[in-house]
Parts: structure tokens; sequence; C-alpha cells
């Protein structure tokens, strides 16, 4: 029975056991144990090779390239998709439901289909590559182009995190601050900001995250060059394809160390928002 | 104005509103929309016929079955999951719960990649069971078994994820009230709680199955890149596209194109339905 058991309360409602212990197994198989795999695997490695394989020239390259670019794009679209939400909240403008059902779009789209869609726009001879080639500016087979593919898929994080929050404002303290005699930029930056930031904190660190792993949608854009365009992921498929499993091994666990942190990241930033929320009550 | 008797919000100078409406939209078509657009674009450049042909190619067809063939093993599979967590999760209340959903939404933030990766460890050729297989004769990476073990790791959390805060919500007083008078776990979950999640339940399979379909990181690394064997649709896309075949490559990617804006569909009549029950 569920209640001999101490670390279950006692239910009258069947199937605990049944559906705990499929989802168990389930998990355990399909992403706990290959997961521990790689870490075991690449923990066989002794401690200098490691570190060695961990920081070759290459693969800081890669790294600066993958972190910076991420937080790149994540920077980009906390400012525009904060002004994005901002629009899609208090404004009313012809197809402005259309935009905001398109906000979604990177979420469904397969990243196959995102990566070489830019690539094309972008390249030299494409639509926007073009113009921007006579300004100057090179996007396709540089960093420029890393950091337009993430920011394409961090965009709905942090628009879809800052939106509900924009739309819990509470108007009254708006108008408070205004019949006050404050100016409207004041209001904004003493009076909304404030109160969003934790949402915008929230998305800014999801689209991080995801941008820090992303492959699909950057490696056509950016061209692959080593030690100047190659991210981290696609270091790993290098080697592996070089049958080189254990540096493989070595730079997986590497990101996975960086998932880690980003998820506990995640986790702080949304305890520290439910503590504000129950401070305020 | 004040004098009206009531205070009337400021809003921003009808300047500062159409600069902020612009910057959002140049900023929209820039990254998202022109990119969207120019992938049908592209598809029929050179007219319907040739678009059409380019999908009839044997190797385009071949990668088409591969993907439904592993969605049709995948989404199943991760439902079925995705209900039993979040039948336990939600409707019980026991010790390590939030360790169980932590984990539960880890593939979400391992890099496609990574997960590729850890079955080429596992079942490649210089892997732990790389060996053993190859004596039994069982081909798991540069195969189906592989794309799927790969797509499976990539798409776990979706269906639970959806479940699970719907049937929190929901509570359990129903499903209680249901076994009291008799009913058994099956005929509750039945006709309790399956009608209450159903479209919750339906956008999580569709998201699932949507990525599934479209996974590219994490098949990429298990496939091989084997043409007309192991090449799913995105794989097709991306062959295609490096050997210059852009006609062929955007048919490929328009379907996966079409896949997502369905998928947005669904989300946003859900969504609708949900708004309008949590109203009547």
């Amino acid at each position: 029975m569920a209640a001999a058991r101490g670390w279950v309360s006692p239910s009258v409602l069947p199937g605990f056991g049944l559906t705990l212990g499929f989802a168990g197994l389930f998990l355990s198989f399909i992403v706990l144990i290959p997961l521990a795999a790689l870490i075991i695997r690449a923990g066989s490695l002794p401690l200098d090779e490691f570190w060695r394989i961990a920081t070759e020239p290459r693969a800081l390259a890669s790294y600066r390239l993958t972190f910076g670019a991420s937080l790149l794009a994540a920077g980009v679209n906390a400012v525009f998709g904060f002004i994005v939400a901002w629009t899609l909240v208090r404004y009313e403008f012809p197809g402005r439901r259309i935009v905001d059902a398109i906000i979604d779009l990177p979420f469904a789209l397969p990243t196959a289909v995102s990566g070489i869609a830019l690539a094309t726009v972008f390249a030299p001879t494409g639509f926007l590559g073009a113009q921007l080639e006579r300004l100057g500016v090179q996007v396709a087979f540089t960093w420029v182009g890393v950091v337009i593919a993430l920011t394409l898929i961090g965009l709905p994080f942090v628009v879809r995190s800052v939106q509900p929050a924009l739309e819990e404002v509470d108007v009254s303290l708006e108008e408070a601050a205004e019949s006050l005699g404050a100016s409207r930029w004041m209001v904004f930056r003493r009076v909304i900001l404030p109160t969003v930031l934790p949402a915008l904190a929230t998305g800014f660190t999801l689209a991080l995250a995801r941008a820090i792993g992303e492959y699909g949608s950057v490696i056509f854009i950016a061209g692959n060059l080593p030690m100047r365009t190659e991210i981290t992921p696609l270091l790993i498929v290098i080697k592996l394809e070089q049958y080189d499993y254990l540096g493989a091994a070595a730079l997986g666990l590497v990101m996975l160390c960086v998932s880690f942190v980003m998820l506990l990241s995640i986790n702080a930033i949304n305890g520290w928002r439910m503590r504000r929320m129950a401070g305020r009550r | 104005m004040a004098a009206a008797g009531h205070a009337v919000r400021k809003q921003e100078s009808a300047l500062v509103r159409a600069l902020l409406i612009g910057v959002s939209v140049v900023f929209l078509g820039a990254i998202l929309i022109v990119p969207v657009l120019s992938v049908l674009g592209y598809a029929f450049s050179e007219g319907f016929d040739v678009y059409l042909r380019a999908l009839r190619a044997p190797d385009t067809i071949a990668a088409i079955r591969l993907t439904l063939t592993t969605a049709a093993i995948v989404v199943p599979l991760n439902t079925i999951f995705g209900v039993a967590a979040a039948w336990a999760i939600a409707k019980f209340d026991f010790r390590g719960k939030q360790v169980l959903i932590t984990l539960i939404d880890l593939p979400f933030s391992v890099s496609p990649v990574i997960a590729g990766l850890v079955f080429v460890l596992l079942f490649g050729a210089q892997g732990w069971f790389g060996p053993l297989l190859r004596d039994w004769g069982i081909q798991v990476v540069f195969a189906l078994p592989g794309i799927v073990l790969a797509t499976m790791l990539v798409t776990f959390p979706y269906v639970a994820r959806e479940l699970i805060p719907i049937m929190q919500l929901q509570g359990k007083e129903a499903e209680e009230a249901a076994v009291s008078l008799g009913a058994g776990g099956w005929m509750t979950f039945f006709r309790v709680t399956l009608p209450s999640i159903r479209w919750g339940l339906l956008y999580g399979v569709i998201l699932c199955n949507a990525r599934a379909m479209g996974e590219f990181g994490a098949v990429a690394v298990v496939s091989g890149h084997i043409r007309g064997l192991t090449t799913t649709m995105p794989l097709q896309a991306q062959v295609l596209y490096d050997e210059y075949d852009l006609v062929g490559a955007f048919a490929v990617a328009s379907l996966l194109m079409l896949l997502g804006l369905l998928t947005l569909l669904v989300k946003t009549i859900v969504e609708a339905l949900g708004a309008r029950r949590r109203r009547a």
C-alpha cells in the first residue's frame, strides 16, 4: 500500500507505482544513463589529458565564439525583444495579432530550415546580405552571422517571458507616478522596468541557454572556419567524424557542465521572482 | 484631462509610438519574416513543376519516409511517458518530485549535438556496446535505431511539460470522487482525466511531433548521412543545400516549414479554446 511507504502521502488514487515506475525507467534509459555514459567516458581520461583537450587553442576559440555570440544574441533579444513585447502589449496597430502569432515561429520551425534560410538571405548575393555588403558589413561566414542565427532562435524566449509581466504592470502605479509629476521616461525607468526586470532576466537566461547548445541554425551561415567561425557543438561533430570519441566526449562534458550551470541559474532566477512576488503581496 | 474629473493615463507621444512599432517590424522582418518567406521564394523560383519534381526525387521520398517512420515510433512512446509522468507528479505527493521534474526538463538544456553524441559513445564502433552489437549483427548508429534514440532524447520533455501544469491545476478531487464511486484506474483516467486534458495533450503531441520531424543536430551526429538510407528530411535539406541544389533544398525545407506553421495554428486554436473555457 502507498501508505506503507514513508516518502509518499497516502491517496485513494491508483496507479502511482505503475506510472512513476514507468516514467522513471523510461527517463533512465533514454536520458540519464546515456548522459551518465558521457560523463563516465570523459571522466576516464586522465585529468591532464582532459585539460589538454578542453583547452587546446581550437577549443578555446570555439568557446569564445559560442559564449560571446550567445551573450550578444541574448542581449540583442533583451533589447529588441522587449520593444517587440512592449508594442504587442501596449499598442494597437494593424497586423498586431499576426505579429503576435509569428513570434513563436522559431520554436516550431526546424533549425535546419531557419539555418539555410538565413544563410541564403544574408549571403553576399542574398536579399539582405547584398544591402549590408554595400554598407560594408559582411554577415555570412563571420561571427555576425552566428549572432543573427542565435538571435532568431532566442527571440520567442524573451518576448514570451516579458509579455505577461508587462500585462501585469499595475496601471494605477503609473498613474500615481504621473500625477506626482514624473515624466513618461521616468515612469518607465522607475515603475515599469523594475516590475518587468525579473521576467526579462528569465527570458535572457533562457535565450542564452538555448543559444549555447544551438547547432542547426548556425552552421549554414557561419562558414565554419577553424579558429574563427567554428562553434563548440560543431567542433564536437568534427571530432566524431574523425573517430576521436574521447576528444568529442571531453568537449561534450564541458558543454554539459555549462548546461547544468545554466539550468541552475534559471531555477535561481525563478526562485528570486517567486520570492519577490510573494513579498509584494 | 485631470479637469474632467478622472486621471487620464499619459501615453507616449505618437512619434515614439510609431518609432517603437517601426523598430519592432524592421527587427522581426529582417531576422524572421524575410528569411521565412525566402524559403517559399526559392522553393518555387523555377516554377511549380520543378518544385514537385524536386519533392519526387527518390532520395527525398526516402527521407520523407524515414522522418515519418521515426516520428511514428518516437511520438507515441514519448506521449505514453508524458502521460504517465504527469499522472504520478500531478496526482500524488511524494518526496523527490521537484528533482524528477528537473530531470525531465534536462533535455531542454542539453545541446542536440550532445544528445546524438551520447548514443555514439554507447553504441558506436568504438562505443561501449559497439563490439557486442557488431557480433550480434545489430546496427544502431548510422541506422534507424540511433536516429530514433537521439530524436527521443531531444523530444523527451514536450508532452510531460505540457501536461504537468494542466493536471496540477485541475487537482485530484474529480478522480478521487470517481474512484470512491467504484471506478477503476483506467476508467477514471479515460472518463475523467483525459476529457479535461485533451487539448493540452493534443498540443503537446503536435509540438513533440514537430520537434521529432524537424530535429537536426542530434540526428546529424548519429545518422552518418547515407543518402536514401539514413537522411531524414532536415538532413536531406542540408545535403541538397551543400550540393547547391537550392530548389531541392528549399522544397524539402518548405514541407518542414508547413509543419511548423500547422503546429503554430494548432497552438493558437488550443489557446483560444482554453481562454474561452476559462471565461465560461
